[in-house]
């Protein structure tokens, strides 16, 4: 079908002008104002004590819940695609649990776990551990979140490589690290570097799970999503936006390594297997970014 | 891989080939570990917690003037934002698929930024363009149809991105033909191509609504929190924990966590559905499950 000129201009005007309302005009709206008066009032709101530490935690809670999802993520892909189990469903159900779970729920769940009348709560303060308003559970709060990707992402690159490189590795004496450090994890690479991106982009930007069960203490327990927050409601409105302008940035990174790595992730040409089954999808890519 | 033979000796059959390091058993026994620590304990707490005093006080938590009314809110406003993206997300869709442009690879990068988009940055944006100071003198600040804007916002990709894939792969043969029998661009679009289309804005539909029943960070500053009049669930949630009821907050949050329950077998009915005779899954391969490992929302087994 081709559409009648007026038509096309109709469906692209409104196209542009939602995704303009929407999206671009209070992107770029929150960058004018933060730059409105010169580059110093956001950097010197950026280098207060509370907004270093606000953004060394964050980068905290990166480095340490995306390894630590990283390598569950790809141990589990392996199980479930490697080895055929009749619980495989369940495993594969509960890993897709924390996305239908609200963000405040979750930090609920934790709220009432490791609280001073939760289940483990007391018995962990007696031992010495802290665990609520503090970085073992901000760091709960940021695993939970974020747990699922590095196995959505590994799961189907895992399914279309097969197994006879692995096979053949095996016969020619490779034992199983060695199959894995040469022949697996070069051909998923792209898959989970993808999972890794997305892992990363809910943990910087995580604010609801967090605000429960951190407590938001300035220089303390507040990430960057916080510090945001916290700076808005006290009319702090120059860190309010310098802090989001560094949270959109990380974003605008992410998202530029989400449409490489999405793109190299279902292109998959890099492994030593060619991947046969997506050859669609990667074709419908280049057609629609041409 | 038991049933491999181990020509090597280096090789024996139980290496663990596929999981290095450990067995199968030991390792789904870790696993299991892992999400119960993480993920399944977490969330045994909150039920227990809201059945502390019994089912009846659950009900009352959940059925209370305040609470009822902020489910109200959050369920209407995500239908209401729903059905924005169908028409909207098939329309993006539709102008990055067969519409050419310069800059159509910037616009189709641009789709994906709510789900990198930090959600207390969306928010922050949605108000400093929509609220007291705007530009414009459009002040949503504090009332529903800022709930709807922010929501719209955070929903925005599934629709478009669920479509997409669809759009693509269609076979233009049959728009052709109905063009050639006299067919108009309307009538071809609502009885060729919509219906194409469907699975893949109802698999949109359903993953958004998903996500907006729980949506919190976005909300926060843009909506005021006023209880009966713009305060959703998970707002709820919070201003109960924060006055000591976590039994109504976790009654409450059963009930949010059930409905997305339900959402998420409604996709996988969906799967099977649109799956349903010789077409293999390509429906699944190549709608549900890019986007639900793109957002993290499984959509059926692996």
């Amino acid at each position: 079908m081709t559409p009648t000129l007026s038509a096309k201009w109709g469906l692209r005007t409104l196209a542009f002008g939602y995704l303009g309302l929407l999206l671009l005009a209070p992107v770029g709206m929150i960058f004018y104002k933060t730059f409105e008066h010169g580059i110093g009032p956001p950097v010197e709101a950026m280098t207060s004590p509370d907004a270093l530490h606000a953004i060394y935690l964050t980068l905290l809670m990166v480095a340490i819940a995306v390894p630590v999802n990283t390598v569950f993520g790809v141990g589990c892909a392996l199980l479930l695609v490697r080895h055929k189990w009749k619980g495989n469903a369940i495993i594969d159900g509960i890993i897709n649990l924390p996305f239908a779970v609200s963000p405040v729920v979750i930090g609920l769940s934790l709220f009432l776990l490791y609280g001073t009348g939760g289940w483990f709560g007391p018995t962990l303060s007696e031992l010495g551990f802290q665990v609520l308003f503090s970085i073992p559970g901000m760091v709960l709060a940021s695993i939970f979140v974020s747990l699922p990707f590095v196995v959505r992402e590994t799961v189907p690159v895992l399914q279309e490589i097969g197994t006879e490189q692995e096979q053949a590795a095996s016969t020619l004496g490779a034992n199983a690290w060695q199959t894995f450090w040469r022949i697996t994890l070069p051909a998923i690479r792209w898959g989970v570097a993808y999972g890794v991106v997305l892992t990363t982009a809910r943990v910087l930007g995580e604010f609801g799970a967090v605000t429960i069960v951190s407590g938001s203490i300035s220089g303390e327990t507040e990430t960057l999503p916080l510090f945001v927050a916290k700076s808005f409601e006290q009319f702090d409105e120059q860190s309010a936006y310098a802090g989001a302008i560094v949270l959109a940035l990380l974003a605008l990174t992410t998202l530029l390594l989400m449409s490489i790595g999405g793109r190299k992730a279902r292109t998959a040409s890099s492994g030593p297997i060619p991947i046969a089954g997506d050859t669609a999808i990667a074709t419908a890519n280049t057609k629609e970014g041409s | 891989m038991e049933g491999h033979p181990a020509t090597i000796p280096t090789a024996p059959p139980r290496a663990g080939l596929r999981l290095p390091g450990v067995g199968a058993g030991l390792g789904r026994g870790l696993i299991g570990l892992y999400l119960s620590v993480i993920v399944l304990l977490p969330l045994a707490a909150v039920l227990d917690e809201s059945l502390a005093n019994g089912f009846s006080a659950f009900w009352d938590a959940v059925t209370g003037d305040q609470s009822l009314a902020a489910l109200k809110l959050t369920v209407v406003c995500s239908l209401i934002v729903v059905a924005i993206n169908a028409v909207f997300g098939t329309i993006i869709a539709w102008v990055l698929v067969r519409d050419e442009f310069r800059g159509k690879s910037v616009v189709n990068a641009l789709i994906d930024l709510p789900f990198a988009l930090p959600t207390i940055v969306a928010g922050l944006t949605l108000l400093t363009l929509y609220g007291a100071d705007s530009p414009f003198g459009v002040n949503i600040a504090f009332t529903r149809v800022a709930v709807v804007v922010a929501l719209a916002f955070v929903t925005l990709p599934f629709v478009a991105r669920a479509v997409q894939p669809l759009l693509i792969e269609m076979d233009r043969e049959m728009e052709e033909a109905a063009t050639s029998l006299g067919a108009g661009g309307f009538t071809v679009f609502r009885r060729i191509i919509l219906p194409n289309l469907v699975p893949g804005i109802l698999a949109g539909v359903l993953l958004a609504f998903a996500r907006a029943l729980g949506e919190f960070g976005s909300l926060i500053l843009i909506s005021g929190n006023i209880p009966f009049d713009t305060e959703v669930s998970s707002v709820f949630i919070r201003s109960q924990i924060e006055s000591g009821n976590t039994s109504g907050a976790a009654a409450v949050s059963v009930v949010l966590l059930a409905i997305s329950l339900l959402l998420l077998v409604a996709v996988s009915l969906l799967v099977r559905w649109s799956t349903r005779g010789g077409d293999s899954a390509s429906f699944y391969t190549r709608v549900v499950k890019p986007l639900a490992a793109r957002i993290g929302f499984g959509g059926g087994p692996s």
